[in-house]
């Protein structure tokens, strides 16, 4: 084997180690990952590449020529793929099951490859390899052309972010080197390429077997060759964390070191950008500001870190930071939100359920968070997009994602830190899917948190209360609304600050676009529980009635107020008592099938099953109830 | 603008990253210290992740009593200035049947090491174990995630592996769960070698050729580190002869092989790596049990 220019030589380690050592030092990172079909070469290819870098060592390849002969699949050469399937099974069946990281180095580089398995039912590990690499070499045998599994992995490459796509048409020394058939492949790629949205890639002609255009180029055996060799072409493409630098400032806080009193420093690494001493910085969701103080390091204050580094930023001021936080460039900060459109790849073998409350990990954050049903998902041989009513294995489809709590996130095309995620089961505590976010779905949470000096605490002390959403549920015609304005009349006597939200004041202006279909009904208590909690903000006693039918409902105002402050009345009345009283007629109507989706009657009720407070109309008077739920709720300070 | 990171400021990175993910999301990590090169890479990883803050966990050295007297001398100086606990744990029935490598084999690592660090991990209750293993070494080794989960048992299934995305680290577990941590994976012996010599990391006088006693056994190159107790072993003083020689790796020196050196300083020691011909787990007799699949089978069974 002829040893060639791009790798080290073993003479300047012999002759100079340390000028040797002095260039090894300042080489960059390409993390890469090869994929293709099941018999494309890909292992024999990074045996190659390891072979040719001299990252072989004698006694391993006198292992790999015994297993060869043993095992292999080459007759009597060298099987080359033996020695990056390591795990026994894989050994057994011939066949990659997991990714495997391997490492090798140039005279300009260091380079990580992930040997990423072809199987479609070890999509989830190709994307776990693709999701750290700069590249993609995508394998093709020459004989065989483009196929499902190549449409398969450009299409997760594509997904997942990879901007370097190589395609390497492989074997090609089965085909004698044809050109036209090189050409013929290159053709039908690019008429793929540009049906999913990728914009450029890099097509070479190889043989992994043979050697010919891997660390030089061409090869004698295709003159027609004029391009780099694959080698080459690594060495020269820009890798993902150059990128990175010339973003906005953005590092999530993973830590807050404090090693006395007078020591307050942000430890976290850098995702994009760059930060210097002096720089304004803003602290997310908070929206404090301040001013960068030091980056510490134990080599010593940094002038200056780059996105890639671990550092630990002290700020001028003492400001509300800690895990999950994200420090960024105080004129440009990412956006915060609870709502999601995202492309979800479902990595489990137990299927998405709709509604289940997963822990969402994205950056240093994690939350709670469901999945609604996937918009569709797609046929990743065919890019077709389906409809679906869940994601099982492998799949992969786009869905709306709502958290408990406002992530501060960018888009996943901008920014992978803030917009990649996991979902963990909660339960079996599994990474059951990768998700990357697209964008929020309401562009009001593109506004920023301004953060007011009176603070909500404020409020509420010179009030001198403890603010509370006093949240009546019951059928229509239960009393209500009877009972919520006897409450209210009590609490005024008590010179408390109250407001009543009830169906008139909020139906005829805040509402007055809703109709009563259950998507409406839903965001009429979405919109009702939002003032709810501005007004607690403000320090009031807020009561409400509504017939709020769904406990999903009623539990997500819950979700949006502080600790104890949401306060579930059940106005407890049986449907024949209330539709007795029919106050507005309405029983009679929805009876009479004039009024559709009414609650009680064609539409359902959901009881509270652990209401703070329930009142039985049936036993009690309306005053009776409204001291009964006074008696409950005080002392209110 | 700034010249784009090199790989080992990249490396160094993300192991810092690996290293505070866990001290956030544990409840009871702990750094496993072998005392070999890729164990004070790893501290020194860890005082750096922190600093000015010491480490806020412990030091481990699951010990066989038959390490080298160096390795002891600098395990504890190396604790102390990093300002962390040092924990020393013995199986204690390795200890009382008087388990050695020499009578025992293949039962010496495991009793001893396999057993002991399950022991340890229960006795104290860690739920994250720090190991200075990386991807390079070994075949199993290359397809192992940077946070590997173990079960109750300790038993790592290989066919079973959490999807690991981005920089995104799934730390949850059930109780009795723990996670074995890798923070360098991604590096190579070569790495490992050249962050000592710009980090100056004092390593184990080991690792430096010089004139030592050594013996033959079976084959292979030893060094008589403790001939009173070998010979009681024995039953008989192997002949001992100087020779320079220097250790790639180091465990137990009655199982760790020696090589005949003249390399005394870092560089030199960095150009024989380079122009050896051997892979570096070469000389430990652990890896050539059960055909291939040596260290899978071992790591299914709880080892490190």
């Amino acid at each position: 084997m002829a040893q060639d220019s791009v790798y080290q030589t073993d003479a300047l380690i012999a002759e100079d180690i340390d000028s040797y050592l002095e260039t090894h030092q300042h080489k960059t990172m390409l993390r890469f990952i090869t994929c293709g079909s099941v018999d494309d070469g890909k292992s024999t290819l990074i045996g190659r590449l390891l072979y040719d870098s001299k990252m072989i060592f004698e006694d391993q390849l006198d292992a790999l020529s015994a297993d060869s002969k043993k095992v292999g699949t080459q007759g009597q050469e060298i099987d080359f793929a033996l020695l990056v399937d390591g795990l026994a099974a894989e050994r057994e069946q011939g066949i990659t099951i997991d990714v495997a990281y391997r490492f090798f180095n140039t005279e300009k580089r260091k380079f990580i490859v992930a040997d990423c398995p072809g199987h479609e039912q070890y999509t989830r590990n190709m994307v776990t390899g693709a999701s750290t690499a700069d590249l993609a070499v995508i394998l093709v045998d020459a004989r065989k052309g483009v196929l499902v599994q190549t449409r398969r992995h450009s299409y997760l490459c594509h997904l997942i972010g990879i901007k370097n796509i190589v395609l390497a048409v492989n074997k090609l020394d089965l085909v004698d080197y044809d050109q036209a058939t090189f050409d013929a492949i290159v053709a039908e790629y690019t008429e793929f390429a540009e049906e999913i949205g990728i914009e450029s890639f890099t097509a070479l002609p190889i043989s992994g077997f043979r050697g010919d255009n891997i660390t030089t180029a061409p090869s004698e055996s295709t003159p027609w060759y004029q391009g780099p060799s694959l080698v080459e072409h690594l060495e020269s493409v820009e890798v993902l964390s150059q990128v990175a630098a010339d973003k906005p400032f953005r590092m999530p806080v993973q830590w807050v070191n404090r090693p006395n009193l007078d020591f307050r420093g942000f430890s976290g690494l850098i995702a994009t950008g760059s930060v210097k001493p002096g720089d304004a910085v803003r602290a997310l969701p908070s929206g404090k500001t301040s001013t960068v103080k030091s980056i510490v390091t134990y080599d010593g204050d940094l002038d200056e870190a780059i996105a890639g580094q671990s550092v630990t930023i002290t700020l001028e001021d003492e400001i509300d930071c800690s895990r999950g936080d994200v420090l960024c460039v105080a004129d440009n900060p990412p956006e915060t939100a609870d709502q999601f459109e995202a492309t979800l790849v479902w990595l489990n073998d137990e299927d998405l359920h709709v509604g289940r409350a997963y822990w969402l990990k994205l950056g240093t954050q994690t939350v709670s968070a469901t999945v609604q049903q996937p918009k569709h998902r797609v046929d990743v041989n065919t890019m077709d997009e389906l409809a679906a009513k869940t994601l099982s294995l492998n799949d992969i489809g786009v869905a709306e994602v709502y958290s408990d709590k406002p992530l501060v996130f960018e888009s996943y095309v901008e920014n992978r830190t803030l917009g990649g995620f996991i979902l963990v089961d909660k339960i079996t505590n599994a990474t059951v899917a990768a998700g990357m976010l697209n964008f929020s779905l309401r562009r009001s949470q593109n506004v920023h948190w301004q953060a007011s000096d009176i603070t909500r605490t404020h409020h509420a002390s010179m009030k001198n209360q403890t603010p509370r959403v006093l949240w009546f549920t019951g059928l229509s015609g239960s009393g209500k609304s009877t009972i919520a304005n006897e409450v209210e009349k009590k609490l005024a006597l008590m010179n408390r600050h109250t407001f009543l939200l009830d169906g008139d004041n909020v139906r005829h202006g805040l509402n007055k676009d809703l109709g009563f279909t259950e998507a409406d009904r839903i965001e009429n208590i979405r919109r009702i529980g939002e003032v709810a909690r501005l007004m607690t903000d403000a320090g009031l006693i807020v009561l409400t009635a509504f017939i709020s039918p769904f406990r999903a409902e009623r539990r997500m105002v819950r979700d949006m107020l502080e600790g104890h402050e949401f306060v579930e009345i059940f106005v407890d009345t049986p449907l024949e008592v209330a539709e007795e009283r029919d106050v507005k007629g309405l029983y009679k109507k929805a009876r009479a099938g004039d009024l559709k989706n009414f609650t009680g009657i064609d539409s359902p009720y959901e009881a509270p099953e652990k209401p703070e407070i329930t009142v039985n109309t049936v036993e009690m008077s309306p005053e009776e109830a409204a001291n009964y739920i006074i008696d409950q709720i005080l002392p209110l300070k | 603008m700034t010249a784009p990171l090199t790989h080992l400021q990249r490396l160094e990175a993300e192991a810092i990253h690996i290293i505070r993910e866990v001290a956030a999301e544990a409840d009871k990590p702990v750094m496993m210290y072998s005392v070999g090169k890729d164990s004070a890479v790893m501290l020194h990883l860890a005082k750096k992740a922190f600093y000015p803050s010491p480490p806020p966990f412990p030091l481990l050295h699951v010990d066989t009593t038959w390490k080298f007297k160096d390795m002891y001398a600098l395990r504890e100086k190396a604790a102390r200035e990093a300002g962390m606990d040092l924990l020393v744990y013995h199986n204690l029935e390795a200890e009382e049947r008087g388990i050695n490598p020499f009578d025992h084999g293949p039962l010496h690592t495991d009793m001893w090491k396999t057993e002991g660090l399950k022991q340890a991990l229960t006795q104290y209750g860690f739920d994250a174990a720090f190991g200075g293993a990386r991807r390079d070494e070994e075949k199993s080794r290359a397809k192992e995630r940077i946070f590997s989960f173990r079960t109750a048992s300790h038993g790592w299934d290989p066919k079973n592996q959490r999807a690991e995305l981005w920089n995104l680290y799934n730390a949850k577990k059930k109780k009795g769960e723990s996670i074995r941590v890798f923070p360098i994976s991604n590096w190579t012996e070569l790495d490992v070698w050249q962050y000592i010599q710009l980090e100056n990391i004092e390593i184990v006088p080991l690792y430096f050729a010089a004139k030592r006693p050594t013996y033959e056994w079976e084959g292979g190159l030893f060094m008589a580190d403790d001939p009173e107790r070998l010979e009681k072993v024995l039953g008989t003083m192997p002949e001992i002869t100087e020779r320079s020689v220097r250790f790639r790796t180091l465990g137990c020196f009655p199982l760790t092989g020696a090589v005949e050196s003249e390399a005394a300083n870092l560089s030199d020691v960095i150009q024989e790596t380079l122009l050896t011909t051997t892979s570096e787990r070469q000389g430990r007799v652990i890896d050539k049990d059960a055909g291939g699949a040596g260290m899978e089978k071992k790591k299914q069974e709880g080892y490190f």
